[in-house]
């Protein structure tokens, strides 16, 4: 299929093309089709499941790479550290009442809070 | 549920649409909105490091829009991936969009709105509107919540998309640290929001097989390791979903 990366041409065109192919139009099919099928679809049917099952797997399997394989400035950050603040966010999340300022706050203070007590010592 | 819908016409049926725009447009200073656009720093500075350029990280937010989706593509560009195996790792984490804008329709709908304006306004949906919108839009007049609804989205995403510009070059400025927080913020927010709209128990025992599955997908194969942990967890989710539901019933 050759090499159709982001990199693979020079052409100032060649971004916009691969984010409006490999971004918008299989973003933006899936919100066509849910207005077109408004109504028709019914909510509960077993395949719809599995689609939302794999459609939020797939946003989860984006949520551990981004904190066990950060790209940049996050991976200065221990893995532990990084790992320990997304498990301490969410069970303060969730013993909060399902305040998701109040977890996300808690993951933010293990996560700056452990390197910098870290480098102090 | 009518009643109130009926009751809440009466209330305000005397307001003109021009209250309703305003009330729309105020939304982006609801906590959803403010939590949102906080990770949308976080975004630019992901992409920065990503090494996609400031103009392209800007269209990006704007014709895609979808957050997860965004973290994907640049996944993708990172990774090397081609356009093919980009578009379908897309299109799988979007999917999830679907069935939301079938929901979603039926309440932001006026009574006499076209379809096209209906297709205009989905390409503004993604979690953050939508749960906005599921909140907030029993207590618009019917006939304005096309336009509510587009004032609070449109508003949002255009927002974030002069947000993510301007901020762009300051993430190269600030300390590591803080770009690093600032990038923590988006798994935090969807671990949370995710959870929290999870209205199946598969829906929450995906997020954690999703999660589980990236380490063993990313040592089997790094460049499709989003895909493999997705689908996997996705279908084991799924199974036990129903199984445990059936066991409940039974």
């Amino acid at each position: 299929m050759g090499n159709l990366s982001f990199h693979a041409f020079a052409q100032p065109w060649w971004p916009y093309v691969f984010i409006l192919l490999a971004g918008w139009l299989p973003t933006d099919i899936w919100r066509y089709l849910g207005v077109l099928s408004s109504g028709r679809i019914r909510e509960d049917s077993p395949a719809l499941g599995l689609v939302r099952a794999i459609a939020t797997a797939l946003v989860a399997a984006v949520i551990a790479q981004l904190v066990l394989y950060p790209g940049g400035s996050l991976a200065a950050i221990p893995g532990a550290v990084r790992a320990g603040a997304l498990v301490v966010g969410f069970l303060v999340y969730l013993a909060a009442g399902r305040r998701i300022v109040v977890g996300i706050l808690a993951a933010e203070a293990v996560l700056v809070g452990v390197p910098l007590v870290l480098s102090a010592l | 549920m009518t009643q109130t819908v009926s009751d809440a016409d009466e209330a305000a049926a005397d307001l003109p649409a021009r209250h309703w725009a305003l009330l729309g447009i105020k939304g982006i200073v609801s906590t959803p909105a403010l939590i949102l656009t906080t990770s949308f720093l976080g975004f630019a500075a992901l992409a920065r490091d990503a090494g996609v350029g400031l103009p392209e990280t800007a269209f990006m937010t704007f014709v895609v829009w979808a957050l997860p989706a965004k973290i994907i593509l640049v996944g993708a560009i990172t990774a090397g991936l081609s356009l093919p195996a980009a578009a379908i790792a897309v299109a799988l984490s979007s999917l999830r969009l679907m069935p939301m804008v079938t929901a979603l329709m039926p309440e932001i709908r006026g009574p006499r709105t076209p379809t096209r304006t209906l297709l205009f306004l989905s390409h503004f949906v993604a979690v953050t509107g939508w749960v906005f919108a599921m909140e907030r839009v029993k207590n618009v007049p019917r006939r304005h919540r096309p336009l509510f609804f587009g004032c609070f989205a449109v508003t949002l995403t255009c927002l974030n998309t002069l947000l993510v510009a301007l901020v762009y070059n300051l993430m190269g400025q600030l300390p590591a640290l803080a770009t690093g927080a600032l990038a923590f913020l988006t798994p935090v927010y969807f671990l949370t929001s995710l959870f929290g709209t999870a209205r199946e128990l598969s829906g929450r025992l995906a997020l954690l097989t999703g999660m589980l599955c990236l380490p063993l997908a990313h040592w089997l194969n790094p460049e499709f390791d989003l895909l493999i942990a997705g689908l996997a967890g996705g279908v084991m989710a799924h199974l036990a979903g129903r199984a445990i539901d059936r066991r409940k019933v039974a």
